[in-house]
């Protein structure tokens, strides 16, 4: 049997920033991948014969510096095909951004001063909250081992903005956007991109309570949006040689069956293959409600505990779309090197969201277009574009999976008719994985992509649940690293990051 | 002889605060614009020899400190705690509703062996975050914006009250305050009849629907009122919900105060910043030491006080306090009792509300027609029969129907109400009763229908929201009605707001007029005898 200090469940950019941050610091790590090649979410496709895409997440702006930085990931081979992109909204009067919640233009006075104020407000704000992304969340409770100097700083911080933008900090904390959007602005195509970016990912319209969480999570982790050459997979191999120079060893093509426990302790992890691994610590960077419904199981923890894990929310709401191009398509006012949004007003996007609450898929879906194809060769055939869509918002849950992705597939490409007309003539091949499909092919519950609702009730010290949230779990030697994690989702490898912080400073093994 | 104390509007908020003044020793004076009392707490008699619960038809929330300190009893207030009621399913059956917990469980196990046994913990945890949040209600909130020593003792206060909580629990109260009554419900039970009915208390009078996050606070907020320290239950005020406010006029009137009636305001007098009385729509001038609005937020300072008095900024925020309304309601005097197919003649669930909306997707489905800007095709209504348990509001054998529905936008896709809108509107809830009680339709003697526009027009709320704002975090505690102002006093001396509001909001509860009522003579320098909230269940 092989033995490690080690073992990490899941070779997705957590898993692996997480070993080699442990591997870096002297401990002896494994990492175990169910799929073929490491990445998770983050990995490119090739989903028709000479085209490829990012097959899950297509954009690159979480990525957490400290994690660049400590994994030295250009030196390991990472590069941008693009690294500030520009969102475009189509129509015969269009509208750019510069990245997510950036500079805009195209409108008309009033609403630039307007929105000149909002975004310089929402930006701090979010400023004010990224160091948060960096700690392990507080327990909420007397002498909780917390670091209070980190959270005095930070919270001091907030009220050091003054009297007036602390009150006004308070009063939009738990707000929805639509209203902050309503109460100001006036221009659709401005509001309407904006409650989708606020959106993306949720299981939450612009109207829904807390939404405006979502933007503010969004913007502390990175307002710029870069495009990694190769695609994303080209974000996992970096990691994977990083962590290969760090002395991780990655078992790829094998799936953990069952973490092993001895002795009321995580002892280590049995694979399909039924070989076991020994390890002084199990790390699991795949989705909470799987390690501790399957990998974990009833035996080894208390029933009010079970159901709490079974009960993380993890609705994925998004749908990735991939189209193989004969030629290229024309968006009406937009540039095919542009994030290029379809989300035409606030209740385009509410009542995108409606029918998935029962099931349904909506009749005019939202989305936000990608072409890797136009900032580089490679991804598809000369002259040919690969076209990469998250379209929202789609059900997880529907009656009939097969006829809803029919109709999903039909209904999206049909908004896409309208703005980019002709395009449907160009297309080779389609491919629409919804919720389930995701689930399916990268083991999120859910299809949820952050393993888990990134919702208020979900978030910080409630992240997966109260108890697991400074990311080591009541199973002693088992410990959490993945995006179910704090601070979530989005190819930042946070999480990871800051798990390995928690266990180092443990001290011991 | 001039007033200490002017106050704008008989609700009741406005009523609590002026008995308290009065009782203080102030000299106090009520004005209100229509010719009767009550606001939105009134029995009127809009048919021949029928007494209507017009607007609020049911009491639960109103604070039994409030109802001890002003001898409301005394002076002729009766609560009927009523039993029961029943959710009609579309496949003819029923699930009833009792107070009692044991009949509730066993009600459940015929629907689901799981549910029944989930009830227990369901109940236990709500009733853990009841117990926390109550002694809040009757308490200024504290400004965590500033640095004055009461301020500073509050927020303590607040963070060891928390702190002294288990750790599981606090982390549980905060999910519970943040996610939507749908999901709550999800971790306890299964089968959506039962999820329909408990979803009930998170959505009436918001904007909200059962699957928005923040609806679960709502159910708490009506979760936590008490019918003769029966905690979370309700009963009718003998003689309609009228009597809640006539009571509080016989006891301001005892005191000394007085109550004007068919009295409008047009405006608050401000003189070198400081409210020094009104200007009545008549043009009669009437001064006073200070000026008390009972109206809402919008209303107040938008309408009645003129804005060059206001900061700029504090304006700006009034407006964008979010009042849209959500529900309309339907009065309709019976010849004789309703038959519903489903309950068995005599039943006693009929003492109580009856609900026809079985599911949370049902509910849901009918806020996102209020969010596209048209009244619910399949409404959810809560049918009472007050005169099934007391017979002074109707003649012998009549009976008197409230059907409070939402939801019900305060404008048709964009427009205002037309007549026509508001008949298709009742018509809309008459079809829908009848379906589950065929014949209904015959038994109408005469229906009064209200939608946001007669709530507004009538009692002066904003939009027709039945809370004077809506209930969402970022208009709640020391947010509201808005940040740095939530401590009863306008930015004008002397001028302050007593009404729904203010902290902790809205529902016949009473607390924000007795907290301004507490800050009224804390700068007043006026000692006076003021209950504490209960703080155990």
């Amino acid at each position: 049997m092989q033995s490690f200090d080690v073992a990490i469940i899941g070779g997705g950019t957590n898993g692996l920033a997480c070993a080699t941050r442990l591997a870096q610091a002297g401990r002896k790590v494994v990492v175990i991948e169910a799929a073929p090649e490491v990445g998770g979410g983050a990995g490119t496709v090739e989903f028709a014969p000479g085209f490829r895409v990012s097959g899950l997440a297509h954009l690159l702006h979480m990525l957490d510096p400290r994690v660049a930085r400590g994994m030295a990931l250009e030196r390991h081979g990472l590069k941008l095909a693009a690294s500030d992109l520009v969102t475009a909204v189509p129509g015969p009067a269009p509208l750019t951004m510069r990245g997510v919640f950036g500079k805009v233009q195209g409108l008309d006075p009033a609403d630039m001063e307007a929105w000149q104020e909002m975004q310089a407000r929402l930006t701090r704000f979010a400023g004010k909250l990224a160091p948060f992304r960096a700690m392990t969340p507080p327990r909420i409770a007397r002498k909780a081992g917390n670091d209070m100097l980190a959270l005095a700083r930070a919270g001091l911080s907030i009220r050091a903005m003054g009297k007036d933008e602390f009150r006004e900090f308070m009063r939009l904390f738990l707000i929805n956007i639509a209203d902050v959007l309503e109460d100001d602005l006036t221009d659709d195509r401005l509001m309407g991109l904006v409650a989708f970016d606020t959106t993306l990912g949720a299981w939450a319209g612009p109207r829904s309570p807390n939404s405006l969480l979502g933007l503010l999570n969004r913007i502390s982790g990175g307002a710029r949006l870069a495009l990694p050459a190769g695609g994303m997979g080209s974000v996992a191999s970096a990691m994977a040689e990083a962590a290969h120079a760090a002395g991780v060893v990655i078992l790829t093509g094998q799936r953990a069956a069952a973490i092993t426990v001895g002795g009321d302790r995580a002892v280590g992890v049995r694979l399909d293959s039924s070989e076991e691994i020994a390890a002084g610590r199990v790390i699991s960077a795949i989705c909470p409600r799987t390690t501790f419904a399957r990998l974990v199981g009833p035996a080894h923890l208390d029933t009010g505990f079970l159901r709490q894990a079974r009960g993380i929310r993890a609705r994925g709401g998004a749908a990735k779309l991939h189209l193989a191009l004969s030629g290229a398509p024309e968006f009406t006012g937009a540039d095919l090197r542009a994030r290029i949004v379809i989300a035409p007003s606030v209740d385009a996007v509410e009542t995108a969201f409606n029918p998935v609450k029962y099931g349904e898929v909506p009749k005019s879906p939202v989305m936000e277009i990608v072409l890797p194809s136009a900032h580089e060769p490679g991804m598809a055939p000369e002259g040919q574009h690969s076209l990469s869509a998250i379209v929202q918002f789609a059900p997880y849950n529907p009656a009939d999976p097969d006829a809803a992705r029919a109709e999903m597939l039909a209904n999206t490409l049909a908004v896409l008719e309208k703005h980019a007309p002709g395009i449907g003539k160009l297309i080779l091949h389609a491919e629409l994985l919804m919720p389930y499909d995701i689930e399916a092919r990268y083991g999120m519950s859910g299809g949820s992509w952050h393993h888990g609702d990134l919702a208020a009730e979900q978030m910080l010290f409630l992240r997966p649940f109260a108890g697991v949230a400074q990311y080591r779990t009541p199973l002693a030697g088992l410990w959490l690293a993945g995006a179910g994690s704090h601070p979530g989702g989005g190819i930042s490898g946070a999480p990871g990051w800051n798990a390995a912080g928690a266990l180092l400073a443990e001290g011991g093994q | 002889m001039v007033l200490d104390a002017l106050i704008i509007g008989a609700g009741h908020n406005g009523l609590v605060t002026a008995s308290y003044l009065a009782r203080a020793g102030m000299k106090v004076a009520v004005l209100e614009k229509n010719d009767w009392i009550g606001g939105a707490a009134v029995s009127r008699e809009l048919y021949p020899g029928f007494t209507y619960s017009n607007c609020s038809y049911v009491s639960s929330l109103f604070r039994p400190e409030i109802m001890r300190d002003l001898e409301l009893s005394r002076y002729g207030l009766q609560i009927l705690p009523y039993e029961g009621g029943a959710v009609f399913t579309r496949d003819g059956g029923y699930l009833g509703m009792f107070r009692d917990h044991d009949a509730n469980r066993r009600e459940f196990a015929r629907f689901s062996a799981r549910d029944a046994e989930a009830y227990d913990r369901y109940s236990r945890d709500v009733m853990q975050h009841c117990r926390f949040i109550r002694p809040l209600l009757m308490r200024t909130p504290p400004d965590p914006a500033r640095f004055r020593p009461r301020d500073l003792a509050e927020l303590a206060w607040i963070g060891r009250k928390v702190m002294d909580l288990p750790e599981a629990q606090i982390a549980g109260m905060i999910r519970f305050w943040t996610m939507s009554i749908s999901d709550f419900l999800d971790e306890y039970f299964e089968n959506p009849v039962i999820k329909g009915y408990l979803a009930v208390s998170a959505i009436i009078g918001t904007a909200l629907g059962p699957m928005s996050p923040g609806s679960a606070y709502v159910l708490l907020h009506h979760y936590m009122g008490d019918v003769d320290g029966n905690v979370g239950a309700w009963g009718f005020a003998r003689g309609g919900m009228g009597a809640i406010t006539r009571a509080l006029t016989r006891s301001l009137e005892a005191a000394g105060g007085e109550v004007r009636t068919g009295k409008a305001v047009k405006r608050v007098l401000v003189r070198q910043g400081r409210a020094i009385g009104v200007e009545t729509e008549d043009g009669e001038q009437i001064h006073a030491a200070r000026v008390i609005s009972n109206m809402d937020a919008k209303r107040t300072f938008l309408r009645h006080v003129d804005e060059a008095e206001l900061p700029a900024q504090f304006v700006r925020q009034v407006r964008r306090f979010k009042t849209r309304g959500s529900s309309g309601k339907l009065n309709i005097a019976l010849d004789a009792a309703p038959k519903f197919t489903a309950l068995p003649e005599g039943a006693p669930n009929l003492r109580g509300d009856l609900h026809f909306t079985d599911s949370v997707e049902r509910m849901e489905r009918a806020y996102d027609d209020w969010k596209s800007g048209h009244f619910s095709r399949d409404p959810f209504q809560d049918v009472m029969i007050p005169t099934m348990i007391d017979p002074t509001m109707t003649p012998p054998g009549k009976h008197f129907m409230s059907c409070f529905v939402q939801y019900a936008p305060p404008k048709i896709a964009g427009k205002d109400w037309t007549d026509a809108d508001r008949d298709a509107f009742g018509a809309t809830c008459i079809d829908q009763i009848e379906t589950y009680a065929p014949g209904f339709k015959s038994l109408i003697l005469h229906a009064e229908i209200r939608t946001p526009r007669e709530l507004e027009a009538e009692v002066g709320l904003t939009e027709g929201n039945i809370f004077q704002g809506e209930l969402t975090f970022d208009q709640l505690l020391f947010n509201r009605p808005v940040p740095g102002y939530a401590q009863y006093r306008a930015p004008i001396r002397d001028l302050w707001i007593s009404g729904s509001s203010t902290h902790p909001g809205g529902g016949v509860m009473g607390a924000p007029g007795r907290n301004a009522a507490a800050e009224i003579l804390r700068d007043a320098r006026i000692g006076h005898q003021m209950s504490d909230a209960y703080a155990v269940i």
